[in-house]
């Protein structure tokens, strides 16, 4: 390290989806000198491949499609001169307070006074014979390649998950000018919003609930995919297989806390099946166990864009107040606005899950700092 | 067979007939009216916002399902393109004497021209009628969502939700 440059911010924000650029915007506010960090050479995270209006609130501009939600963040990180830092990975975090990054093979060092993580998530894998064939992706590959780069992965594709995302992108393939077979899985029922499959069953694709891929065949990439249904012990039912002929297979089964670099810090992490996996342990001001790092978005658990921005300010607020750019009144009372905010969208059949993760995210917090 | 929304993504009549957005039979009888066809408490609400007349009401929390005063709607159609679900309709069985017109959201290429004949399908996707596409909307407010209206006979007005999309190979894009 010793050769390196040492680089110097106030608040570095790591990943520029809704949950960065909402903290890097709060935080440059506040007057703190911040630098967002990114990845991909396009900030925006998820929003950068989402054609499709958003649900949520008015606030949230619920309406607008997440690329133009995206570009409008974009223009206020730039009114408010934060350092923006894309293409640019960071691969490490030294001492709790040291960013180790990397642009075009030269790696620098970044020393933050605060860090605030909204890496986002990852897609879950999903292994059966055949799947290591080409032609096998993820459902956010999928969308990456006909959204992002306009290329069609596949003529004649099976989405494996009915969830939102299996949902939307196949209904994105669709608009690409895909051929969709069917939506499988393996639940009893469509775990995803009906005006999303309402969508698909309209445009003619029958979702195969209690159902799933049994394996994928082809001499050098996918030529078919054998479905089964199953039982509700997930048991496959025999002579149930239906042969279809695909080039492409799409898994939707779920994201995972993307949340590696908190691992290195040695954030203390705690398991939330209903947010995703590990996820860091942290308080209401989205601080981790390790002072000055916060997480925020779906990082933070996997929830959407919407509460991923709400997160990113508390977690800027936050940090901000710390270091002593905003008065502690000024932030109890805007945390306390944002999190009013989150709490009607942390009801109903989909969010009650969601809002007793974070509540036990917060009591793991509790204890383990009246343990030390 | 397996039947409703949760499981086929189709809502049955009798699920339709009960939402709080779906306007009564009587009150669709009379004319042009919104169908709200959203059935699950998610957090969502631009339709409350784009009606001027204040037909559609959602409230607090966001979670509510959408819910329509029948009354007061026109069944302008505004909120057909703002609605992000693609799941508001506008009906209107009063068309002609033997016609009904439903309008829906539509965003796919190559789009539709008036006066194209077109096979209408139901919430299944299945062709149960042909229709006539009596007008394209593709106004700068709709933000990119096409919404097509199509005449149907009269008895389809209930079950027409949509039309077969036009065939495109992908070598020809
Ligand atoms: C198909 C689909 C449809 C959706 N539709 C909706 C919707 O209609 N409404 C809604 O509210 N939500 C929706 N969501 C959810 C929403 O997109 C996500 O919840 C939201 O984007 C999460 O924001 P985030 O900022 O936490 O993460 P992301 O948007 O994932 O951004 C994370 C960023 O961090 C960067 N990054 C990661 N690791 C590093 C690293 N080590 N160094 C540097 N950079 C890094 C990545 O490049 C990325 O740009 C949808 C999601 C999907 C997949
Ligand atoms: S059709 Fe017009 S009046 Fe009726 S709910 Fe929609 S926007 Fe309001
Ligand atoms: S805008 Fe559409 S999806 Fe959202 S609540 Fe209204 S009807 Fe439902």
């Amino acid at each position: 390290m010793g050769s390196m440059s040492m680089l110097t911010t106030d608040v570095a924000v790591v990943g520029a989806g809704p949950a960065g650029l909402y903290a890097a915007i709060e935080a440059a506010k506040a007057g703190a000198k911040t630098t967002i960090i990114n990845e991909y050479v396009e900030p925006g995270g998820q929003l950068t491949k989402q054609i499709h209006k958003f649900f949520g609130s008015k606030e949230h501009a619920a309406g607008v499609r997440g690329i133009d939600i995206s570009a409008k963040l974009l223009g206020s990180i730039d009114e408010l001169k934060v350092e923006k830092r894309m293409g640019t990975l960071v691969w490490s975090i030294f001492h709790s307070n040291i960013l180790a990054i990397a642009h075009n093979g030269k790696s620098e060092m970044l020393r933050a006074n605060k860090i605030i993580l909204a890496t986002g998530a990852s897609e879950n894998a999903f292994a059966f014979p055949g799947w290591t064939l080409p032609g096998v992706m993820g459902a956010g590959a999928a969308q990456t390649l006909i959204n992002l780069q306009r290329i069609l992965p596949g003529n004649r594709v099976l989405m494996v998950g009915a969830g939102n995302v299996g949902l939307i992108v196949a209904f994105q393939l669709l608009q690409a000018g895909s051929e969709v077979v069917a939506v499988v899985d393996a639940l009893p029922y469509i775990s995803g919003y009906c005006v999303h499959s309402a969508k698909i069953a309209r445009a003619g694709i029958p979702i195969l609930t209690s159902h799933t891929v049994k394996k994928a065949y082809g001499e050098i990439s996918v030529e078919g995919v054998m479905v089964v249904k199953v039982d509700n012990q997930c048991k496959p039912i025999p002579k149930s297989e239906q042969d279809m002929k695909v080039d492409t297979i799409c898994i939707a089964v779920g994201l995972t806390p993307l949340v590696e670099l908190a691992w290195l810090a040695n954030c203390r992490f705690t398991w939330v099946a209903s947010l995703g996996g590990y996820v860091p342990l942290y308080d209401d001001k989205m601080e981790t166990t390790v002072k000055g790092i916060y997480v925020a978005g779906d990082a933070a658990g996997i929830e959407e864009a919407s509460t991923a921005m709400e997160e990113g300010s508390i977690a800027a607020i936050s940090a901000v107040e710390s270091l002593g750019l905003m008065t502690q009144q000024r932030a109890y009372a805007l945390r306390a606005e944002a999190y009013e905010r989150l709490r009607s969208f942390r009801i109903g059949p989909f969010g009650k899950l969601r809002d007793q993760g974070k509540q036990f995210i917060w009591r793991e917090r509790q204890k383990y700092a009246e343990r030390i | 067979m397996q039947r409703g929304f949760k499981l086929t993504g189709v809502l049955t009549d009798a699920e339709l007939h009960r939402l709080p957005g779906a306007p009564s039979v009587e009150r669709a009888a009379k004319g042009p009216v919104a169908v709200i066809e959203c059935a699950e408490e998610f957090p969502c609400d631009p339709c409350e916002y784009s009606c001027a007349y204040g037909a559609i009401i959602v409230g607090q929390p966001i979670i509510n399902l959408p819910c329509l005063d029948e009354d007061s709607c026109t069944g302008c159609g505004k909120c057909i393109a703002q609605c992000p679900g693609f799941a508001i309709f506008v009906m209107n069985l009063n068309y002609s004497k033997k016609e009904a017109t439903v309008s829906f959201p539509y965003e796919f290429l190559p789009t539709y021209k008036a006066g194209e004949v077109v096979n209408a399908v139901n919430r299944s996707g299945k062709v149960i009628t042909k229709g006539k596409v009596v007008d394209v909307k593709n106004l700068t407010n709709q933000d990119r969502t096409v919404v097509i209206t199509i005449a149907v006979p009269k008895e389809f007005g209930w079950d027409v939700r949509g039309i077969e999309r036009k065939e495109v190979k992908a070598y020809d894009r």
